[in-house]
């Protein structure tokens, strides 16, 4: 019987052993190369020494320059994050709740934009927000300026860049949540007095949570990792933490600081996701997708 | 064999609708279906080409984009196809860094041949990182052709070998739209003219290149740029202009479409896309302000290279025909020597072309000075840039 009971303890892991492979040689094993790394000394640009000390370390945690950027990052992660949750939740819902018949459309019209290069997503907006852009085009068609507005290169358009480019996986979240709700549940609340707005608050808001907390998570983290977003559409002032790891590797060719850069934001990244998953509960996130 | 990505494909699209080639609606049109094409097809079609070019020599060059690409591509890698049998795959660096981080991460200089590079300090560079080649100069008979000033710097840091050929020089000066800046303003303020405060927000700058910054800044503090003291004052001025500026740009193609599309009225510039811009018919003004920043680049070939077919296509370039063709189209001047080659008109209106083939009345950075300080400055520059 004790036997048995072992074997059957075995049986999770190894059904979880390819995953686990793979995590370990895609994940943990490049991850550790980069903690390594970041104890090598940079001699000049493009040479490294082999050593072990904490100078990058002391330097990341005492420099205030990491720290600003660092807050930053959190704050336009937020920022994003809550735009996009508030501009995600309403296509979510119509499509979820829409009976139109071919549904699938609608959903193929949102992953529509993946098939054309992040990048040029991204330039795209020149021509939105720019001098000789649309939007200036019709300002001057309705007689509202004379001269182009100087709309380009600010924080605003790289806060754009990101909502347009993660909104997506946002909505898709969201409406796997809303697909699962029960559609009888708010005429049932309907039914006992609730206004549409109260049944919606009540009933359909909170079930949809682990949708919505998984694209807030996944938005967060994508935006708080990225780097080529505010280099296009931004001015000298806007930048991420990313940015810094792109200087220290590509620019200063010191490798050794951008490891130490790279696995700080590892750990702040996965240190948000820690807490978040301690006040939201994970497992509740796994909700959004059953 | 010209492979191009969707951005540098989206690039292009981008120029021709700025010169006026073709319209908005087109532009857009082509832009779908370059985005629709790139998605459902991009990785089969690089897989398939790939398989199909692996019958012949490859050449892999890496260079600036644009115009100066679209150059080398008419004038010398088509020929040069076209007469040997060789391919030439041609992409755009993001900058030299970017190559030999590449270069380094991957252990080898596997799919990197050929590359456009700027000026002696990369040459010492990429001499110091071990990753140079040494040409056999008897196969670059039309070596012979080229200036003896633009080459010594190359021979002083590599002195039994070369290898790279000085290919055209040029200058990063300023270029101001005359729409909102007299030429005699601009005369009158020379670097200062990027000081301007009532130009807040239409000023630009190149982020790119620590170097061009801090020469700026000497010329702004009235220091000797190859023998800068304060380099205090150099990065407060740097603080000063980036407090005006609206946007670092970070190539050739993004500097014509700021000017071009009047986000920014004046920025330090390349000599050759100022050209491309004027050719174009926009309203936009050169000038070299007294010690402005000139440059050389070569075409440099990296250790591991085919060196017989990479010396056969040096050789080719160096023709003085395609020479004087690549010069007349990116707009920089060849660096034959004009005493044994016969320039074109239209090369001797270059900005900075030297007639006297001596190059003596520009001034070029010391490698040896830059170099030794490039480390810590970069370092200095990349947090000015963001507000340090």
């Amino acid at each position: 019987m004790m036997q048995s009971d072992q074997s059957a303890d075995k049986r999770p892991w190894a059904l979880l052993s390819p995953s686990l492979f793979a995590i370990t040689i895609l994940v943990v094993i490049p991850m550790a190369f980069i903690l390594v790394y970041s104890f090598y000394e940079n001699v000049d640009l493009a040479v490294d020494r082999v050593t072990f000390q904490f100078g990058n370390w002391q330097e990341v945690m005492t420099d205030g320059y990491y720290h600003t950027a660092i807050w930053k990052t959190l704050r336009l992660s937020v920022i994003v994050t809550v735009l996009a949750a508030i501009l995600g939740y309403i296509p979510a819902y119509f499509i979820a709740m829409t009976k139109f018949r071919d549904k699938w459309l609608l959903l193929l019209l949102l992953i529509l934009p993946f098939w054309i290069s992040f990048i040029i997503r991204t330039l795209s907006w020149i021509h939105i927000f720019g001098n000789q852009g649309a939007l200036n085009g019709l300002f001057r068609l309705l007689g509202l300026t004379d001269a182009p507005l100087s709309l380009m290169y600010n924080e605003f358009t790289v806060i754009i860049g990101f909502i347009h480019v993660f909104l997506p996986y946002m909505i898709l979240n969201i409406y796997v949540s809303l697909e699962g709700i029960d559609e009888n549940l708010e005429p049932a609340a309907r039914t006992l007095g609730a206004t549409p707005w109260q049944a919606f608050r009540e009933v359909t808001l909170p079930l949809s949570m682990p949708g919505l907390a998984a694209g807030c998570l996944l938005v967060f983290v994508l935006t708080g990792g990225s780097y080529v977003t505010p280099l296009i559409l931004g001015g000298p002032g806007d930048f991420l933490f990313g940015n810094l790891i792109y200087d220290a590797v590509v620019s200063e060719l010191n490798w050794p600081m951008g490891a130490t850069l790279s696995f700080t934001l590892l750990f702040l990244l996965g240190l948000v996701v820690v807490l978040y998953s301690r006040l939201m509960g994970l497992n509740q996130l796994s909700k959004a997708f059953r | 064999m010209k492979i191009i990505d969707s951005t540098k494909r989206y690039e292009v699209l981008r120029e021709r609708m700025g010169n006026g080639d073709i319209d908005r609606r087109s532009f857009f049109g082509l832009l779908g279906a370059a985005g629709l094409y790139a998605g459902v097809s991009g990785g089969i079609m690089t897989t398939m080409a790939t398989q199909a070019r692996a019958a012949g020599t490859e050449l892999n060059f890496e260079g600036w984009g644009g115009v100066v690409s679209e150059a080398l591509r008419a004038n010398a890698f088509d020929p040069y196809e076209a007469a040997t049998g060789n391919k030439v795959i041609d992409a755009t660096f993001g900058g030299e860094a970017e190559v030999l981080t590449k270069v380094k991460a991957a252990g080898n200089t596997d799919g990197h041949n050929i590359l456009h590079s700027s000026g002696v300090s990369w040459y010492k560079r990429w001499v110091d990182a071990g990753y140079n080649s040494k040409l056999n100069e008897a196969n670059i008979p039309n070596i012979q052709n080229v200036m003896t000033a633009i080459i010594d710097p190359f021979r002083a840091i590599t002195p039994d070998s070369l290898s790279a050929v000085p290919y055209d020089y040029g200058t990063t000066g300023i270029a101001y739209n005359t729409k909102y800046v007299s030429e005699e303003e601009a005369k009158a303020l020379g670097a200062n003219l990027l000081l301007k405060k009532e130009l807040k927000g239409k000023i630009g700058g190149w982020g790119g290149d620590w170097a061009n910054r801090a020469w700026y800044g000497a010329l702004q503090t009235g220091q000797n740029p190859n023998d800068i003291k304060d380099w205090d004052a150099i990065w407060e001025k740097a603080r000063e202009h980036r407090d005006l500026v609206l946007k670092y740009w970070s190539s050739g193609a993004e500097l014509m479409d700021l000017l071009a599309k009047e986000e920014i009225y004046v920025t330090e510039a390349w000599s050759g896309r100022v050209a491309a811009l004027q050719a174009q018919g926009h309203p936009i003004a050169y000038m070299d302000p007294p010690n402005g920043l000139a440059w050389m680049e070569s075409m440099f070939v990296l250790k591991g290279s085919p060196m017989a077919e990479a010396e056969e296509l040096l050789n080719f370039m160096l023709d003085p025909a395609t020479s004087i063709a690549v010069a007349e189209g990116q707009k920089y001047p060849s660096s034959l020597d004009p005493n044994k080659v016969k320039m074109t008109p239209a090369i001797e209106a270059l900005p900075a072309y030297d007639p006297t083939g001596k190059l003596d009345k520009l001034v070029f950075r010391d490698p040896g000075v830059w170099n030794a300080v490039e480390k810590e400055q970069t370092k200095q520059w990349n947090r000015v840039s963001k507000g340090g």
